[in-house]
């Protein structure tokens, strides 16, 4: 007798095919970097590939956040406005209050969960699309900054000089900022959330289809919230970086640091529909446009805007490869029948 | 007999539109086979949702085990002992088969999820259905039925002391079928009650101790199976008497084979089916009967050209044509109906009407719209003549039952008049008496000159209305028998023994 065993074991399954984005993303990363080496003198070193971690750690942590939500087909606009409130929270809380440095950090971080825990309560108890919701979201916290104050805050304060000017020494003469070292934490901690507990999985499967996480008895709603909660958490975490990257908080930091952000996401072949996507492909989307902008400030004659034009030519060619992708595993699908 | 392990009582759901439920009770004891009858639309999948927590009554009483219950949602039935396959399969195309089966009570070592383990028992699990199959592949990438399979897996394994399938053998083969039943007959052993939904009466009379016919969201009664006649049965669920259950199926076939629509010359594809001489005349039902994987739902789509061929070549009657794609296809006069109404076929959010029109809308380009008299003349005709439910062209298909959203993708293929028409599973979860009049219909199509292909995994359907039987497997064609009216699913089954024999 034919059972559908015998069909599955005959039919050519590649189970890494969903693998292929992210390895793009890594050879594109190395492409990059080789070519900034080849052109550039002093390009190819540890430092320089260390310093795409450092320049970028807020960056990183707040990818890390969006990743969670485009995973479950949602979108988050308001993570740089939050990133911004942040900073403001920081500089007004260490250097015009005078607190004590860890007390305010640990408040900023739970404002950030708390605002992006607000917003999956609304995006799942009244079925308010995560787009205006977090649209919104993003207006209320900029709006917040600016009545805060209207001008840069410079931050005086022992702990964050004393934790921005120091950094880990590596073998090689080499350094690694703390900034830096606390995003590489929080990517372990996520990829490990994302892959090893029931959250992650939760994440994924509501990301597939949620009608059918909801039937199947999984908490369909709960993850929203906590996935919203978590990128509140990371945009409250990468604006904490942020200040200690620039010493300071101004209401008009990180604009657009959201399309940053989902641009790293889906350059790490995350799809925007959820479900599909790995957390490393962001870190490394992350790292592709921190190698572009390297390479702008080595070269210095081209303008800025080149990197805008790389995103977008990046953007496109993913989406593209992601179509592609889509195409071939939905003709697959009805193969063993 | 021992308390009822669940009990529903005056149990009424009203949806904009639609009386689903009024007033229904339902009993359900330990240890018992229970079916749940009725036409498409009686509320069957209603009252399951109902009682999930999936939709909540406007009136009515759940108890379980003597307690009053008000269920909150399925997590929270899946947690009072209750676990459901829901007639849609619900399971998430992005993980693995394995993870499917195990999402939302993963084991853990170390307080980390244990893949290693997941899959092993999932591959244990299914090897009990007779699957053996990747566990690590995504589930999307299998077919339906495999997929229903998992599904119910997963619901046993839950070890619940209800377990309650809607459906599940809508997609299934004689051998599948009997698997799935001798596992409900060893959880019905051990005390666990079932509730069980199918169209299929013999399946109801081998597994069901007793049903609960609905009609119309009304209950009309329950039932030892024992102390009733399959005439009843269906009169019951109809409100129409019958005199012979012979008087629903008649269709028998009159073969006027007209001019050769298509023919195939080794046409095959690596890895789906091995290459196929195949000739498709006007007039002709051509029947593909073949197993769960023998290869029959390839072949359709390769003469559909959804996936396209790498060996061969199509004539039509004016010389090879490639087929690329489904719009040449179409352009050919080709249609194809596919199985997977949810995945490849409907458009939920859209309604009855603009579903039914799209293909014939696609044909004719989007410059020429119908006109509004035009469509609703149409559409009315459809609906009329497959029993829709409700006959609401502006209904949304997402608000059907499952057998009436088959309809709707029924029509929307029957409505572009082609000239080869290719059907896989067309009665898919569609009940008795509207299965009929959708078999009639395909034999007077066919009478009328329609081409057609039937593929379906009942082979009692396959021979009812086939002029000629392509029996199918392994992924190869295994022989062509003319249907004289002698054959008898055990000649295909054997046919298909000896098939194996062969190779
Ligand atoms: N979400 C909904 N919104 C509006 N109407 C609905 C909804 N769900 C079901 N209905 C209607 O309720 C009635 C009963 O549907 P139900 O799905 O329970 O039928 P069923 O007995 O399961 O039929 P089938 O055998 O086709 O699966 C149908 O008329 C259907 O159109
Ligand atoms: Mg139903």
């Amino acid at each position: 007798m034919t059972t559908a065993a015998d069909v599955l074991r005959r039919s050519p399954v590649t189970p890494n095919r969903r693998h292929i984005p992210v390895f793009v993303t890594l050879g594109l990363l190395l492409l990059t970097f080789s070519i900034g080496s080849v052109r550039y003198e002093n390009f190819g070193t540890p430092q320089v590939f260390l310093d795409l971690f450092i320049d970028n750690a807020f960056l990183i942590v707040v990818a890390i956040g969006m990743t969670f939500v485009i995973l479950t087909g949602g979108i988050d606009l308001s993570v740089g406005s939050v990133v911004a409130l942040s900073g403001m929270l920081c500089a007004i809380g260490t250097s015009k209050l005078q607190l004590p440095a860890p007390l305010v950090i640990l408040f900023v971080l739970l404002v950030g969960t708390g605002f992006g825990a607000a917003m999956g309560y609304m995006i799942t108890a009244f079925q308010v699309q995560p787009f205006i919701t977090t649209l919104a979201g993003m207006f209320l916290a900029r709006g917040v900054c600016l009545t805060l104050s209207e001008n840069q805050i410079s931050i005086e304060n022992g702990f964050f000089d004393a934790v921005a000017l120091n950094s880990l020494r590596l073998p090689g003469g080499n350094r690694l900022s703390w900034g830096a070292v606390t995003a590489l934490i929080a990517v372990a901690v996520a990829i490990y959330v994302l892959q090893w507990t029931r959250l992650g999985r939760n994440v994924y499967a509501v990301g597939g289809s949620e009608q059918s996480a909801m039937l199947m008895g999984l908490p369909a709603g709960r993850t929203k919230i906590q996935v919203y909660a978590i990128s509140g958490f990371c945009s409250a975490l990468g604006g904490v970086l942020f200040a200690l990257y620039t010493l300071s908080g101004d209401p008009t930091h990180a604009v657009g640091m959201e399309l940053d952000a989902i641009a790293a996401v889906v350059i790490g072949g995350t799809v925007l529909t959820g479900g599909s996507g790995y957390l490393i492909g962001s870190v490394l989307g992350v790292l592709v446009l921190g190698v572009i902008k390297t390479i702008l400030s080595f070269d210095g004659t081209l303008s800025s805007w080149w990197t805008r034009i790389a995103i977008g030519v990046l953007l496109f060619g993913f989406i593209a490869l992601q179509r592609l992708i889509g195409a071939r595993r939905k003709s697959r699908r009805s193969a063993p029948s | 007999m021992a308390a009822p392990v669940l009990e529903m009582e005056g149990i009424s759901k009203g949806f904009p539109g639609v009386q689903a439920l009024q007033d229904v009770s339902f009993r359900l004891f330990p240890g018992e086979v229970h079916g749940l009858m009725g036409e498409n639309g009686a509320g069957k999948s209603t009252l399951i949702k109902v009682l999930t927590g999936v939709h909540t009554a406007d009136a009515g009483l759940v108890t379980i085990d003597d307690v009053d219950t008000l269920i909150r949602g399925p997590l929270h039935a899946q947690r009072l002992g209750i676990s459901t396959v829901y007639q849609e399969v619900n399971l998430c195309p992005n993980l693995s088969v394995a993870e499917n089966i195990f999402i939302g009570r993963e084991p853990r070592r170390f307080g980390r999820i244990d893949w290693k383990q997941i899959n092993r028992r999932a591959t244990e699990l299914l090897a009990r259905l007779g699957l053996d199959l990747d566990v690590t592949a995504q589930l999307g990438s299998c077919s339906l039925a495999v997929q229903q399979l998992i599904a119910i897996v997963r619901a046993v394994d839950l070890k619940a002391k209800v377990l309650i399938l809607d459906e599940p053998t809508s997609s299934l083969d004689r051998g599948e079928v009997a698997r799935l039943f001798s596992v409900m007959r060893r959880l019905k052993a051990d005390g666990v009650a079932i509730l069980f939904v199918s169209h299929f009466l013999e399946q109801i009379y081998e597994i069901c101790d007793r049903v609960t016919v609905l009609r119309n969201g009304g209950l009309v009664g329950e039932y030892p199976i024992g102390e009733l006649s399959r005439l009843d049965l269906v009169a019951k669920m109809t409100g129409q008497e019958l005199t012979a259950l012979e008087e629903l199926d008649e269709a028998s076939p009159d073969v006027v084979k007209g001019e050769r629509l298509l023919a195939l010359e080794g046409v095959g594809r690596t890895g789906a089916i091995d290459p196929v001489d195949l000739d498709l005349h006007a007039g002709e039902v051509v029947g593909f009967a073949g197993l769960l994987g023998s290869g029959r739902s390839e072949l359709a789509r390769l003469i559909f050209g959804a996936d396209s061929a790498d060996t061969g070549v199509i004539r039509t009657g004016g010389g090879p044509v490639a087929l690329k794609g489904p719009r040449a296809a179409i352009d050919q006069g080709i249609a194809f109906c596919p199985e997977d109404r949810k995945g490849d076929g409907l458009i939920m959010d859209l309604t009855v009407e603009e579903n039914i029109i799209l293909a014939l809308q696609v044909s004719r380009g989007w410059l020429k719209p119908l006109s509004q008299r035009k469509r609703e003349e149409l559409v009315g005709s459809y609906i009329k003549a497959l029993r829709i439910h409700p006959p609401h062209p502006y209904a949304l298909v997402k608000n059907l039952s499952g057998g009436n959203q088959q309809k709707v993708l029924l029509a929307r293929w029957l409505i572009t008049r082609p000239k080869l028409l290719i059907l896989d599973e067309p009665t898919r979860g569609i009940d008795i008496g509207a299965k009929t009049e959708i078999q009639k219909l395909v034999v007077s199509l066919a009478g009328d000159g329609m081409g057609v292909v039937f593929i379906s995994a009942e082979l009692e359907e396959v021979l009812r209305i086939s002029h000629k039987i392509e029996v199918l497997r392994d992924r190869r064609l295994v022989a062509e028998l003319d249907n004289d009216g002698t054959l008898t699913p055990e000649h295909i089954l054997q046919t298909i023994a000896n098939g194996a024999a062969d190779s």
